[in-house]
């Protein structure tokens, strides 16, 4: 049998979507992005704090709507960047995500695991004046 | 095709014609339920296909030679047996296009750019596929012209009050799905027709989701044009069909320039050829074309009305199953009205993607997104839902297997 299924949906997995971490607005964020999937329709706000030397991430919330992958996804990686710097966050790419998840994610729904990923790299460029975009989207 | 009642479609024996639907997937025979998107390929179709390529492929309308003669004078034929199948009044109203996407361009360009202006009106509705919304809406943006959307109510009906105040002497094109691929609504597009035709207007009726499943005859909705896929009928992708009157085809532009569709060409000018070919700019979709046909022999053996009737019978089926939960939202009209063969619904807590996965272990296959509906989804007020759509070989135990399926997707998200 091939990639995807229940095989996806590993305890992990379903602990952040129904428990999601850090789930919420931050009241003094260094930047705050949003993006989507338009396909898919998920959504996800990242609001990220950075430290004093604007560098380590000090907290990271999150908002969003969608599927398992994309929420849960959001959830764990909310946890892993606090404490990360933010040149850490810029290199993190698709593989990151998917080892972060744990799980064999099936081809049509790699998009949904990175969206969190995606907008909180975006959110630091925009802060550091590098990019210009409104929100982030996958299909780019 | 015999069958053992004669209002009865005889599903095990279609089910032969069929090989795919023999396949398994983790031990699970697959459950097709997505024929909105795409039906399977009857052997008969499979075999026109290959029969064509082994004994007579060959270019249309510029060889002498057998081959040639013999591929014209079939890939012709298609369109005359075509023409049948809608109750169209010959080839010259059948233009064969690559989709029915293709076939709303097509009016769009070679009508839709060239006759509109500011103060025209375009009138669609709420419930397109976006091959229509997207198509006018961006006709509209580039011409002046305005485009307004009747009303859909909570249960997938159109507001007919809206659409008679909305087409007025100014509205040029009503453009309408005739089945709503997400709702499942059977529009009254023979209305609509009547509605559009005293205001001078147009109209286009979208027979994507109508055309494979129940009788369409143009001259009973009196459509002015009529566009469809044949990949959604047991035919192959790549074919799709205009049919227009042919008075309205006769004065319209070509939509593509190139050859096939010309009579004669100098430096400085040409001229168009005979309907429909001069909508049928270079080689053309000769093989499809041809399976089409084949399609169309296929389904009337079995019975377009007795198709309809299964369609129908699945759909309410399902709406009975999944009315069992109340953590289930159906969409499109209530359970003992009648819909097209597909339940569009939302289960509380499982997001449609994810659901899709689940029902995918089961090997029960459905669409889950905004059905090319994003618009309308949006009104829902849902991201995006999962469909189940059904076809001629599709049974009751399958919608059970859907429906068992849902309680493991429950025990995981809920």
């Amino acid at each position: 049998m091939g990639i995807g299924g229940s095989d996806m949906y590993r305890q992990q997995i379903l602990d952040h979507y129904k428990n999601p971490r850090n789930y919420g607005e931050l009241e003094d964020p260094t930047f705050t992005h949003v993006g989507e999937n338009p396909v898919c329709g998920d959504t996800i706000r990242m609001d990220v704090v950075l430290a004093d030397d604007e560098d380590t991430i000090e907290r990271v919330a999150f908002r969003g709507d969608g599927c398992a992958i994309s929420q849960a996804s959001a959830s764990m990686l909310s946890e892993e960047l606090a404490g990360m710097t933010v040149e850490e966050l810029r290199e993190m790419d698709r593989d990151d995500i998917i080892d972060m998840l744990g799980v064999e994610i099936s081809a049509m729904r790699v998009k949904c695991a990175v969206l969190a990923e995606k907008v909180a790299q975006d959110g630091a460029e925009i802060y550091f004046g590098e990019k210009d975009v409104d929100k982030t989207t996958t299909e780019d | 095709m015999a069958t053992t009642e004669p209002d009865i479609l005889d599903v095990e024996r279609i089910r032969d014609d069929f090989p795919i639907l023999d396949r398994e997937f983790s031990g699970n025979r697959v459950a097709y339920l997505d024929n909105a998107a795409t039906t399977q390929t009857p052997e008969p179709v499979v075999e026109t296909i290959a029969g064509y390529y082994r004994t007579t492929n060959a270019n249309v309308h510029r060889g002498l030679h057998q081959l040639s003669q013999e591929a014209s004078v079939a890939y012709e034929e298609a369109h005359d047996r075509v023409a049948e199948f809608i109750g169209a009044d010959g080839r010259e109203e059948v233009v064969f296009t690559k989709n029915t996407t293709e076939s709303e361009n097509l009016v769009a360009y070679a009508y839709g750019l060239t006759e509109l202006g500011p103060g025209d009106e375009i009138v669609t509705t709420e419930m397109e596929h976006h091959s229509s919304l997207v198509t006018w809406q961006q006709i509209g943006k580039r011409t002046g012209a305005d485009v307004k959307y009747i009303r859909a109510d909570d249960e997938g009906h159109l507001d007919m009050d809206h659409a008679r105040e909305l087409i007025t002497d100014d509205t040029e094109m009503v453009s309408v799905v005739h089945v709503s691929n997400t709702f499942g609504t059977v529009n009254p597009v023979g209305t609509l027709a009547d509605i559009a035709h005293d205001h001078d207007a147009y109209i286009f009726v979208d027979g994507a989701q109508s055309v494979p499943n129940r009788p369409v005859d143009v001259t009973d909705i009196d459509a002015d044009f009529l566009a469809f896929s044949g990949h959604k009928m047991c035919g192959p992708t790549g074919i799709g069909v205009l049919y227009g009157k042919r008075h309205i085809l006769e004065e319209m532009e070509p939509f593509l320039y190139g050859g096939e569709m010309i009579k004669r060409v100098t430096y400085e000018d040409a001229t168009w050829n005979e309907l429909p070919w001069k909508y049928e700019a270079g080689t053309p979709v000769i093989c499809q074309g041809i399976a089409l046909a084949e399609a169309c022999d296929y389904l009337d053996d079995i019975g377009m009305e007795k198709i309809r009737r299964h369609e129908d019978e699945l759909a309410q089926y399902t709406l009975e199953r999944l009315g069992e939960f109340d953590d289930i939202e159906t969409f499109g009209p209530p359970a003992g009205e009648e819909r097209g063969g597909l339940v569009a619904f939302d289960i509380d807590g499982v997001h449609a993607h994810d659901l899709s996965e689940i029902l995918n272990d089961y090997a029960v296959a459905v669409r889950a997104g905004h059905h090319c509906t994003q618009p309308l989804h949006e009104k829902l007020g849902v991201a995006a839902t999962t469909r189940a759509s059904f076809y001629i070989y599709n049974t009751e135990d399958e919608i059970d297997r859907l429906v068992d399926a849902l309680d493991d997707a429950r025990a995981l998200f809920q």
